[in-house]
């Protein structure tokens, strides 16, 4: 498995170099150096002589990707990509284009992130797979119907509309908690309860049916008619057999997302006025700050492969017939 | 089914019930706050105002701080030497730490004494000599903390001091001193820092004596020292400046190029507060940066406030400076203040709030809901919650809706020193140009183009017609009848009316483009905006905008980009139409005017004429106008100017804004004052009363979850006493 490991790490670094290059292409189609210049230094009174020396004191005085004016290896270490992006393998995340320590603000907003997202995770698999295992257990009868109708109107609703209306019903006319803020310690949880709330109600919909279908189909097997046949109680041929076994495809996918929860959610972090790293990539975007942006996009990246090589390991780990080679 | 359904109604629901209750009852007890209260329970009644912010403040460090969410907090704790009067207008300077308004004495080139009155052209250098108050002192700060040796005690720190230092709070040991003249001048220095990137740089280089070079010195300097790779620190006092030096102690003097008589109003913005070179010297010791312990981040002034918490990712926190020198609640206002209860505290010391807190808000919505429930003591209004707070009658008067009343919420009303408006690029072959033709064809645009529709249908009523450059409260405006622009408007007897579009179309006729079409090719005129607003959220304006230039069968054609795009074409000189807009630095005629001062040009100059205007006889007069003090024969030159540019119609001249902003019944002295940043040390507020509001406002309602529980009890018991027989029952039918 180890060097399974170490050779899936490996290929980590051409991917990582692409998704690098990209971001590059992609930031400067849309932003030049002269128009970062222009954001940072303000929209009144701005010369041109104060752009070039914006332009000169953060490095983006340079080419992007190949320098004309220099030979040899220069041509293309003396270049913003080459001097913005090297440090990013050696996870030194350098200054944002204000001026602040980039890997101090993420350590910062790491934990808000994950606050909620695994309070929200956690709780929502726990709702999850309980409704959906009483609505494969009473499969056929009014629980089982009114649950699928119940998913599919859960489902139809945009995530927006659960978060203005979760809001507006328990902080603005039930007075329970919040509407939004946040606050470290004990305090905490008050501010976090009605964004994990949010998060595990409006995930039911598509999350209960997914797990149904896992659930059906295991019940269909025979290894539960045989179970069933030798006497054993309907509790304990769902919780010991179908469970477990559906439980496969459960575990493997909330793996692959487990690294991502650190990166946070945008549309959550930003209508509770959670100050995690959702809200700190849009915020970098809006403000045009491409050393933030890039340290982002790498993060990200490196947690989704680290997410794929762990949904692999997890395979062998829950279905021993599963080797890595 | 049926005997469960009985034996759960019977046993398990009123057990259930009278469970939940208890633990309602019990977490009720638990505390007499309302739930939903975003703050410590700690803090409830306390003397803390409660602000928000949506954005983290870019910079902090008054060399660089320009936006508005910048210099609300640095407009607390920097203090330069000039205010503005908080409640007189039109807008006054007075003194702030300065013992007088300082006085220009002008000087010719052989150095020798020139009247007040003398002519702008024979002013060579102007001297202003400020002095200010003695015994003002620094807000408590690490950088002025002492040994029992008298040294400072946190300079010349190594990375091992560092170790355990991670904020500024780390550091265990304050210390304070007086202000004095020369970390006013040394601030004017920080300007040209290159390091600072000041955006005031390039503008003050025109007037400070010896700026622009000074710059250049320090960039070689600097560069030498290692620059920013290694933050290496410049000591100022090695480099000295023509242009701004310590005379004594409490005085120091800025020597201008010629006469600038608007550096009084600059002298009342954080750019020219006093920076402490101990403060300086402090943050740029090896290993700062890292750490993020900046003076971008941790600001060191005199004001009123100091920020004690720099969080803005979540929460800003302002508090009473300790050491701060003492103001009184000005004692006379303008007609109406009094009545309005804006002089009851006339005398007071200032600041009356000891702490205020900012907290990240980024989305309308959860704000506005926050300031209903009492969590914010004030609120501007969102497109989304007009109607919910504010109500228009027929005859356009604006008043709360009865809801906002029952809160005692308040409104305040102000027409900002800003201005909206469309314009011409003149370098354009079509629109531009000084030519009969052209110039016709922009005035029927300007007259089909009905911004009084615009401001009620977009704006709900928030705004009034601009009638030139210069908009309300700034000298030179003139209103009522006189102030009319008549090439748009006809003044009748129920006030000015928009001219008839058939008036538009005879113009357009004249320009050549009768019906809208070129009357030498025949073929129809098509006309292009650019704007960087072209999403869903703008559609609604551009269709409402190309309906207008269809009244004179005129084709516009949208040609939506986004913003770095679209300020490369304004800057290039490509755009043909756009729409722009310029919020005042200071109330001052000048500052708007010279958004058409021809050696102003976008497109030359890098200048903030977007329109590329140029009228000699215009920028003859600017440059008359630009040096007079306020006068009736400055006033005559200004509505000279404003006739010419009525006339070209490089602008149509759109509208100005007005603010609608509401607060709390607890909320006192709230006068809007769109020119001073510092007007929070006057703000006061009742706790006790806030503290009962919120606390009726914001009762928990628990009924409906209880209802809902037992709803899904009423569910799933059936259920689950189904599968309980379902278990006990035997292959026959019977329970086992």
């Amino acid at each position: 498995m180890f060097a399974y490991i170490i050779r899936r790490v490996s290929y980590a670094i051409p991917i990582l170099v692409g998704v690098n290059v990209l971001t590059f292409y992609l930031f400067f189609v849309v932003n030049t150096p002269d128009d970062m210049a222009r954001m940072h230094l303000g929209q009144k009174h701005v010369t041109a002589e104060a752009v070039e020396k914006w332009k000169a004191a953060h490095g983006y005085d340079k080419p992007l990707l190949i320098n004309d004016d220099v030979i040899g290896i220069a041509r293309v270490t003396e270049t913003i990509f080459y001097e913005k992006s090297v440090r990013l393998f050696a996870f030194d995340f350098g200054f944002s284009d204000d001026g602040r320590d980039i890997g101090h603000d993420i350590r910062q907003r790491m934990l808000p992130s994950l606050a909620i997202a695994l309070p929200a995770l956690i709780l929502g698999l726990l709702v999850n797979i309980t409704f959906a295992l009483l609505m494969a257990f009473f499969r056929g009868t009014y629980v089982d119907v009114s649950g699928v109708i119940l998913c599919v109107v859960l489902m139809s609703i945009s995530g927006m509309f659960y978060i203005i209306g979760g809001q507006y019903l328990l902080a603005k006319l039930l007075r329970l908690m919040p509407i939004s803020g946040y606050d470290v310690g004990t305090d905490m949880v008050r501010f976090l309860v009605l964004p994990v709330l949010i998060g595990v109600v409006s995930g039911i919909g598509s999350g209960a049916r997914w797990y149904r279908t896992f659930f059906l189909e295991e019940a269909g097997k025979d290894y539960v008619r045989t179970a069933r046949a030798k006497g054993l109680s309907e509790p304990l041929v769902q919780f010991r057999h179908i469970l477990r076994n559906a439980l496969i495809p459960i575990v493997t996918g909330v793996v692959v997302v487990l690294p991502l929860l650190f990166m946070g959610s945008l549309l959550t972090e930003s209508f509770f006025a959670i100050p995690g790293l959702g809200s700190y990539t849009i915020d970098a975007i809006r403000n045009q700050d491409f050393a933030i942006v890039r340290a982002m996009v790498f993060l990200g990246t490196v947690l989704y492969i680290i997410g794929l090589i762990l949904v692999d390991i997890t395979y062998t780990i829950v279905d021993p017939r599963v080797r890595l080679s | 089914m049926q005997a469960a359904i009985v034996e759960c109604n019977r046993w398990y629901i009123p057990h259930m019930a009278r469970w939940l209750l208890a633990c309602t009852v019990l977490l009720s007890a638990c505390s007499d706050q309302p739930w939903n209260r975003p703050y410590p329970a700690v803090d409830a009644g306390r003397n803390i105002l409660y602000s928000s912010f949506s954005e983290r403040p870019n910079h902090l460090d008054p060399a660089q701080s320009y936006s508005s969410n910048e210099v609300t907090f640095t407009g607390q704790i920097y203090e330069p030497p000039l205010q503005y009067h908080y409640l007189k207008r039109p807008y006054e300077l007075i003194a702030l730490t300065a013992t007088e308004i300082p006085v220009a004495r002008y000087l010719d080139a052989a150095g020798n004494e020139l009247p007040v009155d003398a002519p702008a052209d024979s002013i060579v250098y102007s001297y202003y000599d400020i002095h200010i108050q003695p015994g003002i002192r620094y807000q408590p700060h690490p950088a002025f903390a002492r040994n029992e040796q008298g040294e400072l005690r946190y300079h010349g720190l190594s990375e091992e001091d560092l170790a355990d230092i991670y904020a500024l709070e780390d550091f265990a040991a304050t210390g304070s001193r007086e202000l004095t003249a020369a970390d006013y001048v040394y601030q004017i220095k920080r300007l040209a820092h290159p390091g600072l990137h000041s955006p005031i740089l390039g503008l003050m280089s025109d007037y400070i004596v010896g700026l622009g070079a000074y710059a250049k010195t320090l960039e070689a300097a600097w560069t030498q020292a290692g620059g920013a790779e290694q933050n290496a620190y410049l000591d100022l006092h090695r480099y000295p400046l023509e242009g701004a030096q310590e005379i004594d102690r409490y005085t120091y003097r800025i020597k201008l190029n010629g006469k600038y008589p608007q550096l009084l109003y600059w002298l009342a913005m954080p750019f020219f507060g006093p920076v402490p070179a101990e403060a300086d010297a402090f943050y740029s010791q090896p290993g700062m940066k890292a750490r993020n312990i900046t003076l971008d981040w941790y600001p060191v002034g005199t004001g009123p406030y100091m920020l004690t918490v720099n969080n803005p990712n979540r929460q800003m926190v302002l508090e009473r400076n300790p050491e701060f020198h003492g103001e009184s609640y000005p004692g006379e206002g303008e007609p109406g203040d009094r009545e309005a209860g804006l002089l009851a505290d006339a005398g007071k010391p200032l600041p009356f709030i000891d702490r205020i807190v900012f907290s990240l808000e980024k989305e309308d919505i959860p704000y506005w809901n926050k300031f209903l429930q009492g969590y914010y003591d004030s609120s501007g209004i969102s497109s989304d919650s007009f109607d919910q707070a504010v109500s228009i009658g027929a005859g356009g008067e604006v008043s709360l809706t009865d809801d906002m009343r029952e809160q005692g919420i308040q409104l305040n009303t102000a027409v900002s020193t800003s201005i909206y408006y469309t314009g011409f690029n003149m370098q354009d072959p079509v629109v531009g140009g000084n030519t009969e033709r052209a110039r016709k064809l922009r005035q029927a645009i300007s007259i089909a183009i009905d911004f009084e529709e615009y401001i009620s249908i977009f704006m709900n009523g928030r705004g009034i017609p601009a009638q030139g450059p210069v908009p309300p409260g700034i000298f030179g405006y003139v209103d009522g009848d006189a102030g009319i622009n008549t090439h748009v408007y006809e003044v009748t007897d129920r006030g000015p009316r928009r001219k008839s579009i058939e008036v538009a179309r005879r113009l357009l006729a004249e320009a050549g483009y009768p019906d809208g079409r070129d009357i030498e090719t025949g073929k129809p005129l098509v006309l292009h905006f650019d704007t960087a607003s072209a999403g869903p959220d703008a559609k609604a304006r551009l269709d409402w905008l190309t309906k207008q230039f269809a009244k004179l069968d005129l084709q516009l054609v949208i040609r939506g980009t986004e913003y770095n795009r679209f300020q490369e074409k304004m800057l290039k000189g490509t755009a043909q139409i756009f729409q722009w807009g310029w919020n005042a630095d200071y109330p001052d005629p000048e500052n708007f005017l010279f958004l058409l001062y021809g050696p102003n040009s976008k497109v030359e100059l890098n200048g903030e004429n977007a329109a590329n205007y140029r009228n000699d006889a215009f920028d003859r007069l600017f440059d008359q106008v630009k040096n007079m003090e306020n006068s009736p024969q400055r006033a005559e030159l200004i509505a000279e100017m404003i006739d010419i540019v009525r006339f070209d119609a490089p602008w149509v001249w759109g509208f100005i804004p007005k603010q609608f902003s509401l607060h709390h019944a607890w909320y006192r002295n709230s006068k809007p004052n769109l020119m001073a940043n510092n007007s929070l040390k006057y703000r006061r507020i009742e706790p006790q009363q806030r503290l009962i509001m919120q606390a009726q406002w914001n009762r928990p309602v628990l009924w409906p979850v209880i209802a809902l529980l037992l709803l899904v009890l009423l569910v799933v018991l059936p259920a689950f006493l189904a599968f309980r027989r379902q278990q006990r029952m035997s292959a026959l039918g019977t329970l086992r």
